[in-house]
C-alpha cells in the first residue's frame, strides 16, 4: 500500500482519528443521556458525516487568542467544534439545558461561541450564518489579516434566500471564505433532488463566480487535503470558494425522526462507508498506527466523554431570574410584576 | 379522485373526540376535498406529513400537484403562494415554525397585504404553522408572531384556543378571500384536555369573532391562544378561593379585533386584565388598552392590566422559560390585584 498522508506525520494522523473517535463518542453519549432524560429539546447526530467536518476543521489554523481561522459549524459539524477547542463538557451542558453552559441554558445544542478561539454558533433559521462568516471574513480583509473563515451548511439550507445574498455578496467582495456543503442527501425528510435541480454543488460555484470542488466526505484525508488547498486559495486572495462533502446522513433528521422514508437498504450499503471504520482500517493497512494505539484513542475518547457528561450531569439548571438579563448591554427587563411578594403593576 | 378518506381523519364522522391537531388537519381535508383550488405547500409536508404530521397521508390521498414538498425557502414558497392566488388558487402553506417566517416578510408585508388595495385583486391564502412556548424549543422554535404582523393593514390574524375553534376558523380562513396568517400554539397540538367531539357537518367559525369562554361579572380577561387555559385555571381559583367572578373573552381572531366583545365585557365588569402569551412591549394589550379607553373609558373602575412574557428572546432551559412565560398563578395574582382594586 502506498496511500498519500497528504504531508501529515504519525502524530496528525492520530490526531484525526482521534477527532473523529471524539465525534462519535460524544454523540453516542448524548443518545445515552437522552435515555436517561438529561438531554432538553431535540438530539442530532453526524453519524456517517464525521469526516467532513474533522477534515476540514484539521486544515485550518486553530488558535486560542483570537487571532485564527474562524468557524462556523452545524449541528452535524461537532467534530470541526472540538479541533477548535469546543470543550466537551459545555457539548454536554448545552445539550442538558445547564446554567453552566457556554449560553447559560439560554440555547441549545451546538449553538455557542468563542471568539477567541475562534468559533461562532449557529442560529437556526438556515442560510443566515453564510451572511454573517461573509462579514467576518470581510472584517479580515478590510483589516488585511491573513485570517480566513470556514461555514457550514446543509445541502438543503442552499434553498434560502440568506444562503444565496450571502454567498453572493461574499464572492463579490472577495470574502476569504469557504462555504462547506453538507450534502447529506437529505433535509429533514425532502431529498436533495427536491432543493435542488444541480445533481452537483459544484455547478452552483461558477453561477457566483467562485471555484467550488467536490469531494468524499466520509475520507477524513480526502476532506482534509481539499480543504487545504482551498483554503490556500482562499487565504492568497482569490476570495470565496465551496467545497462540496458528498455522503450520508445515516440516522434520521433528529432522534425523534425514525426515518422510514428512506429506503433502510441504501443506510444499510451506507454503513460501509462508515468514516471512522474506514480510517480506521487504512491507518493499519499503512502502518501509520498499531492496533494498540488505536484502541487507546477509542478507550480514551470513550472516558473523556462518560467523564464529561456525568460531571455536567452534576452541575445545576440556571436560575430562573437569570431570564431578565442580557438582552441588552445596559438595561435589564423588568422582572414580571406578579412575581414579587406584594404584586404592583408600577413596578412592572 | 376518489380515494378513500383516511382512517385518522375520520374521527369526526364516527363521533369520536379530536386533539386540536387533529381538527386542523379535518379542516385541511374537508376544504381540499370540498374545493379543488385549495393547495398546500411547505417543507416536509408531503411524504413525511408534516414536522407535525397535520398532513400524513395527504400526499397518498391527493397527489403531488395538491401536496407540495417544497425547498426551504418560505419566502420563495409564500411569494408563489400569492401568484397562485392570482391565478385563482387558494394556498395554504405551512411554515414548519413560525419563528421562520421572517424570510417571507417581504412579501407577505409589501405584496401580499397591499394587493387588493393597489388594484391587484384579492389574496386568498392561508400562511399557516406552529407557534408559541412551553416545549423547551429555544428562541427559534418557540416565538409567536402575531405582533409581527398586526401591524400591517391587508392582513388577517387567527389564534385558535381550541378544536372545535381550529377546524372552523380555518375553513373560514380558507375560504376569506384575504390573506390570513393562521397560528397554532404547538403546546395546544395534542393537550388531552381539548379533545373534543365536533360536530359532524361543515361548519365554519367567522373571523373576527370573539368568543366568551365564561361568564363572570367582577373582571374581563381578554386572551387568546394557550393562554385561554391558564386563564381558565386562574379564574377557577379566583372562584373558589376568593369569591371572584371572572369573564374570560378569547379573541379566536387578533386581526380583526373584536371591539364590541371587549367594550361590551368590560362596560359589564368594568376592569380589564388582558393576558398574552406574546412579550409585552407592543403586545396586542397595548392595543386592546387604548380601544377600551377611546370606547369605555368612563366605565373603568381600575387600571387596565395585562400579564404577557417578559421582553426577553425565549430562553431554552427549564427554569428560565417557565420565568419568562406568563403562568396561572401571575393570572391570579394580577386578578386578586385589580378585583381589590
Ligand atoms: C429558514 C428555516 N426554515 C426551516 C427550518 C427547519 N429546518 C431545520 S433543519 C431543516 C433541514 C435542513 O436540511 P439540510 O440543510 O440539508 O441540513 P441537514 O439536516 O441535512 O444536515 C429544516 C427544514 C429552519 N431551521 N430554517
Ligand atoms: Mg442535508
Amino acid at each position: 500500500m502506498s496511500d498519500s498522508t497528504y504531508g501529515l506525520g504519525r502524530t496528525e494522523l492520530h490526531d484525526l482519528y482521534h477527532a473523529l473517535c471524539l465525534t462519535r463518542a460524544a454523540e453516542e453519549r448524548l443518545e445515552l443521556l437522552q435515555k436517561q432524560g438529561h438531554v432538553t429539546g431535540g438530539l442530532y447526530r453526524s453519524l456517517g458525516q464525521e469526516a467532513g467536518a474533522v477534515g476540514a476543521a484539521y486544515a485550518l489554523r486553530r488558535r486560542n487568542d483570537g487571532s485564527g481561522d474562524m468557524l462556523c459549524h452545524t449541528i452535524r459539524a461537532a467534530g470541526a467544534l472540538f479541533l477548535f477547542g469546543g470543550e466537551l463538557i459545555d457539548f454536554f451542558r448545552q445539550y442538558m439545558a445547564k446554567g453552566t453552559s457556554p449560553t447559560r441554558g439560554r440555547e441549545a445544542n451546538v449553538h455557542w461561541f468563542d471568539f477567541e478561539k475562534g468559533f461562532v454558533g449557529p442560529v437556526s433559521p438556515l442560510g443566515t450564518m453564510i451572511e454573517i462568516m461573509a462579514g467576518m471574513t470581510l472584517s479580515f480583509r478590510l483589516k488585511d489579516e491573513e485570517r480566513i473563515g470556514i461555514v457550514f451548511y446543509g445541502d438543503g439550507a442552499s434553498s434560502t434566500g440568506a444562503w444565496h445574498e450571502g454567498l453572493n455578496f461574499a464572492a463579490v467582495q472577495r470574502c476569504p471564505m469557504i462555504l462547506m456543503v453538507e450534502n447529506n442527501q437529505w433535509a429533514f425528510s425532502t431529498p436533495t433532488s427536491k432543493n435542488t435541480r444541480v445533481s452537483s454543488f459544484t455547478d452552483k460555484g461558477p453561477g457566483y463566480g467562485i471555484g467550488a470542488e467536490s469531494v468524499d466526505g466520509t475520507d477524513v484525508l480526502a476532506v482534509f487535503d481539499a480543504v487545504r488547498r482551498a483554503a490556500a486559495l482562499v487565504r492568497s486572495g482569490e476570495g470565496t470558494r465551496m467545497v462540496e462533502l458528498k455522503y450520508f446522513r445515516r440516522k434520521g433528521h433528529a432522534q425523534h425522526d425514525p426515518q422510514d422514508y428512506v429506503d433502510p437498504e441504501v443506510i444499510r450499503m451506507r454503513e460501509k462507508k462508515d468514516p471512522v471504520d474506514l480510517y480506521r482500517a487504512r491507518l493499519l493497512d499503512n502502518d501509520w498506527a498499531s492496533e494498540e494505539e488505536l484502541v487507546a484513542i477509542e478507550h480514551e475518547t470513550f472516558e473523556v466523554c462518560r467523564v464529561a457528561a456525568e460531571a455536567a450531569i452534576a452541575e445545576p439548571y440556571p436560575d430562573g431570574l437569570d431570564a431578565v438579563t442580557d438582552v441588552y448591554t445596559d438595561l435589564t427587563t423588568p422582572h414580571p410584576w406578579t412575581r414579587g411578594d406584594s404584586p404592583d403593576p408600577t413596578l412592572a | 379522485m376518489d380515494r378513500e378518506t383516511p382512517e385518522h381523519l375520520l374521527k369526526t364522522k364516527r363521533g369520536e373526540p379530536v386533539t386540536m391537531l387533529e381538527a386542523i388537519s379535518e379542516a385541511l381535508f374537508e376544504e381540499m376535498t370540498r374545493d379543488d383550488s385549495v393547495f398546500l405547500m411547505g417543507e416536509d409536508i408531503g411524504v413525511y406529513g408534516g414536522a407535525f404530521k397535520v398532513t400524513r397521508d395527504f400526499l397518498a390521498h391527493f397527489g403531488e400537484n395538491r401536496v407540495i414538498d417544497t425547498p426551504i425557502a418560505e419566502g420563495g414558497f409564500t411569494g408563489a403562494a400569492a401568484g397562485a392566488a392570482h391565478m385563482g388558487l387558494r394556498p395554504v402553506v405551512e411554515i414548519q415554525f413560525m419563528d421562520f417566517i421572517s424570510p417571507a416578510y417581504d412579501v407577505i408585508t409589501n405584496y401580499i397585504a397591499t394587493s387588493n388595495y393597489r388594484g391587484a385583486g384579492p389574496m386568498p391564502l392561508v400562511i399557516r404553522g406552529p407557534v408559541g412556548g412551553g416545549n423547551r424549543g429555544g428562541p427559534f422554535h418557540s416565538q409567536n408572531v402575531e405582533m409581527a404582523f398586526f401591524h400591517t393593514p391587508g392582513l388577517k390574524i387567527v389564534y385558535p384556543s381550541t378544536a372545535k375553534d381550529a377546524k372552523g376558523l380555518l375553513k373560514a380562513s380558507i375560504r376569506d378571500d384575504n390573506p390570513v396568517i393562521f397560528e397554532e400554539h404547538k403546546g395546544l397540538y395534542r393537550a388531552p384536555a381539548l379533545r373534543e367531539v365536533l360536530p359532524d357537518e361543515d361548519y365554519i367559525v367567522p373571523l373576527g369573532q370573539a368568543r366568551t369562554v365564561r361568564e363572570g361579572t367582577d373582571l374581563t380577561i381578554v386572551t387568546y391562544g394557550a393562554m385561554v387555559h391558564k386563564s381558565v385555571d386562574a379564574a377557577e381559583t379566583l372562584e373558589s378561593e376568593d369569591g371572584v367572578s371572572v369573564e374570560i373573552i378569547d379573541l379566536r381572531t387578533l386581526l380583526p379585533l373584536d371591539e364590541d366583545a371587549i367594550v361590551q365585557s368590560v362596560k359589564k365588569t368594568n376592569k380589564l386584565l388582558v393576558v398574552h402569551e406574546d412579550t409585552r412591549t407592543g403586545g396586542i394589550a397595548g392595543e386592546i388598552a387604548i380601544r377600551v379607553s377611546e370606547k369605555a373609558f368612563e366605565w373603568l373602575d381600575g387600571p387596565i392590566l395585562r400579564v404577557t412574557a417578559i421582553d426577553a428572546p425565549v430562553p431554552y432551559s427549564g427554569s428560565l422559560e417557565d420565568y419568562f412565560l406568563p403562568q396561572t398563578d401571575d393570572v391570579v395574582k394580577a386578578a386578586r390585584y385589580l378585583a381589590a382594586y
